[in-house]
C-alpha cells in the first residue's frame, strides 16, 4: 500500500500558479528525497499531502484514505520549516515538546505509565536524554530537529515529513542527523525529505524526486541521478529567473 | 486504531452527561457550599487578627475574596493567550464587556429586573469573543485591526450609551478603573463559579491548548481540532475578563492576563512551572496591591498592576543574573 498517492495535484496563489498536475506515489517505506529549485513548490506539495492544505484539484490519500477523511493523525510526523522559530520565547523543555506527541492519543485524560514510557524510549531513540529538562529555545537547531523528531515517535508515526531540516545545522552533526533518519527508515518509517543539499541527500536517499511546478522525476536514487531531471528542472528554473531579470526594470 | 476510536467515543457520552452534572454540581456548591465556607473562614481570620478593620468588613471581605480568583483565573487564560501573541485579546474584549455593562445598567434602569450589568457584560463579550474568531478565521489570524476596532467600538458604543441613559457617573467609574469595595456577593459567587469553570476546563484541555499553542501546524496534522480548542480558550477568555473587570476595571485588565505570565517565562524554562509559578505572581501581585493600597490610600487596581510590573522588574534583574 502507499503511504502516500497524490493524483493531478494543481496548486496556485491567487493567480501565481505553484503545482501543476503533480502525481506521485510513496510506498510504505520508502524513503524521498524531494528536491528542486527554490519557490518551486516542495513545501505547498508536502503540506497538501499530509492534509495541512486543499489542492486546487486533483485527489490526495494518505495510507489508502481520502485525505480529508484521514482521522489517524498520530500516524504522521511532520518537522517544517518554522518549526524552528514558533518557539522563539514560550518557555517549553524538550520533555514537554516530545509529550505532545502523547497528547492526540491521551485525548483529555492523564498520560499513562505507558504513554510516559513511550516518551523515555523516543527521546533516548533520538539521543536528548542529557537535554530533556532544557528549554527547547536554548538549544542548537540540531538539537531542536531531534526533539521533534522525538515527538513523531512518541506519537507511534509511520510516516516522518521534514522540510530542510539540515538548514543552519553544523556539518558534521548534518551526517549523525542522517543516520539517525536511516535507522529510522530501517524500523519501517516512511521517510519525505525536502532538501536542498542535492550531494548528501542523494547519499541516503533510497528514491528521490525533483518537483519545479511539475514533477520531472520520481526514480530509484541512481536512475534518478542518470537520469537528467535535476539539470532540466535547474535551468528551467534559472531560465525563468534570468528572463525575469531581463524583462524587469 | 478501532479501540482508540471507541475510548474517544465512550469518552464523549461521558462528556454529554458530565457536562451537565458539573454544571449542577458547581450551581450546588456556589449556593449553598460557599456561602458557609467564606463566612467560616473570614470568621477565622477575624480571630486570628483580632477583629483588624482590614477582614471585618465585609467589602474588603468580597473584595480580597474576588481578588484572590482574579489572581488564579487571569493568569491561566493569560499563559496561553500570551504564548501566542493574543495579549491584547483580552483588552479588547474587556472594552466590549464595558458597552455591555453600559447596555445593562441602561436597560437595568429602566427594567429593575434585568439589572445584572455583569452579565449583560459576560454576554457581550462572549458574542465579540466568537465575532473575533470568526473574523480570525476568515482573514487567517489574529490581526491588529480588527482587535483594534473591536477596542475602540466596544467602547465607543459604552460610552454612547451611558451619555444618552441616567447612570450615577461612579457606578460607570467602578467598571472603568475598578473598584474592590464595590462588589456584591452575588459576584463573589459567580467569579467563583468561573474559577471553578476554568479550573475544570483547563485541567481538562491543558494538553491540547498547549500543543496548539506551542506549534499549532502539528496539532493540525495530528487531527487536533483546532478551531473549537481557539473558541474555547477565546470564550474563557472573555468570562474572565469580564469578572476581572470589577476590580481592575476595563482599562487595566490585560495587565492581569499578561504580567504574571510575562514574570513567569523569565524565572522557569517548562511551561507547566510557568503555570504554577504565574499563579504565584497573580496572587502576590493581587494581595500586595490590596495591601498597599489601602497602607497608602491610592486607588486598589492599579496597585494591582504596579506590584505586578515591579514582580516581572524583578524576575527580569533575577533572569538576568542567572543567565
Amino acid at each position: 500500500m502507499s503511504a502516500i498517492a497524490a493524483e493531478n495535484v494543481s496548486f496556485a496563489y491567487s493567480d501565481r500558479p505553484i503545482l501543476r498536475d503533480v502525481s506521485m506515489s510513496i510506498e510504505e517505506g520508502e524513503f524521498l528525497g524531494l528536491v528542486g529549485p527554490n519557490g518551486s513548490g516542495k513545501t505547498t506539495l508536502l503540506e497538501i499531502m499530509l492534509g495541512l492544505r486543499s489542492p486546487d484539484s486533483g485527489r490526495v490519500e494518505l495510507f489508502g484514505t481520502p485525505v480529508e477523511a484521514f482521522t489517524e493523525g498520530t500516524r504522521l510526523g511532520y518537522v517544517s520549516q518554522h518549526s524552528t522559530d514558533a518557539d522563539s520565547m514560550m518557555p517549553v523543555t524538550v520533555r514537554e515538546v516530545v509529550e505532545m506527541g502523547r497528547y492526540p492519543h491521551a485525548g483529555l485524560r492523564r498520560l499513562t505509565a505507558e504513554d510516559h514510557a513511550i516518551i523515555d524510549e523516543a527521546i533516548a531513540d533520538v539521543g536528548m536524554e542529557p537535554f530533556v529538562d532544557r528549554r527547547i529555545s536554548d538549544l542548537s537547531g540540531g538539537q531542536r530537529q531531534r526533539a521533534y523528531i522525538a515527538r513523531a515517535l512518541a506519537s507511534e508515526a509511520d510516516l516522518l515529513a521534514l522540510d530542510e531540516p539540515t538548514v543552519g545545522v553544523d556539518a558534521d552533526v548534518v551526517d549523525q542527523f542522517y543516520d539517525l533518519l536511516t535507522e529510522l527508515n530501517e524500523d519501517g518509517i516512511t521517510i519525505v525529505l525536502i532538501e536542498h543539499d542535492i550531494t548528501t541527500v542523494s547519499e541516503y536517499a533510497d528514491t528521490m524526486a525533483c518537483l519545479d511546478g511539475e514533477l520531472y522525476e520520481h526514480s530509484e536514487t541512481e536512475t534518478f541521478l542518470e537520469s537528467g531531471a535535476l539539470e532540466q528542472a535547474f535551468s528551467s528554473a534559472r531560465a525563468v529567473s534570468s528572463r525575469q531579470v531581463a524583462g524587469g526594470d | 486504531m478501532a479501540v482508540e476510536q471507541g475510548r474517544q467515543r465512550r469518552g464523549l457520552g461521558l462528556l454529554a452527561v458530565g457536562i451537565p452534572l458539573t454544571l449542577l454540581a458547581f450551581g450546588v456548591f456556589i449556593v449553598w457550599i460557599f456561602p458557609p465556607l467564606f463566612e467560616l473562614f473570614w470568621g477565622g481570620m477575624e480571630t486570628l487578627f483580632d477583629g483588624h478593620w482590614l477582614v471585618t468588613s465585609s467589602f474588603i471581605r468580597h473584595g480580597f475574596t474576588a481578588g484572590v480568583l482574579i489572581g488564579f483565573t487571569a493568569p491561566v487564560v493569560g499563559a496561553y493567550l500570551v504564548n501566542r501573541q493574543m495579549a491584547l485579546i483580552g483588552e479588547a474584549l474587556a472594552h466590549t464587556a464595558f458597552g455591555g455593562v453600559a447596555i445593562g445598567l441602561f436597560v437595568g434602569a429602566s427594567i429593575p429586573a434585568l439589572n445584572y450589568p455583569l452579565a449583560w457584560a459576560m454576554v457581550v463579550a462572549a458574542i465579540s469573543a466568537l465575532g473575533m474568531q470568526y473574523i480570525a478565521v476568515k482573514t487567517d489570524g489574529y490581526a491588529d485591526i480588527p482587535i483594534a476596532i473591536m477596542l475602540t467600538g466596544g467602547f465607543a458604543v459604552g460610552i454612547a450609551v451611558i451619555s444618552y441613559g441616567v447612570v450615577f457617573s461612579a457606578t460607570v467609574e467602578s467598571y472603568l478603573f475598578g473598584d474592590i469595595l464595590f462588589v456584591p456577593f452575588e459576584n463573589v459567587q459567580l467569579m467563583v463559579g468561573l474559577a471553578l469553570l476554568v479550573g475544570l476546563t483547563i485541567g481538562l484541555t491543558h494538553k491540547q491548548l498547549k500543543f496548539i499553542t506551542f506549534d499549532r501546524e502539528a496539532a493540525r496534522l495530528a487531527r487536533i481540532n483546532v478551531w473549537f480548542y481557539d473558541t474555547l480558550l477565546i470564550v474563557l477568555t472573555a468570562l474572565v475578563v469580564v469578572a476581572a473587570m470589577q476590580i481592575l476595571g476595563a482599562i487595566l485588565v490585560a495587565g492581569m492576563l499578561v504580567i504574571p505570565v510575562a514574570a513567569a517565562m523569565q524565572v522557569t524554562s517548562s511551561f507547566n512551572r510557568s503555570l504554577v509559578v504565574s499563579i504565584a505572581f497573580g496572587q502576590i501581585a493581587v494581595l500586595g496591591g490590596i495591601l498597599v493600597s489601602y497602607d497608602l490610600g491610592v486607588a486598589t487596581g492599579p496597585m494591582i498592576i504596579i506590584t505586578a510590573i515591579l514582580i516581572y522588574l524583578g524576575t527580569l534583574v533575577a533572569g538576568r543574573s542567572q543567565s
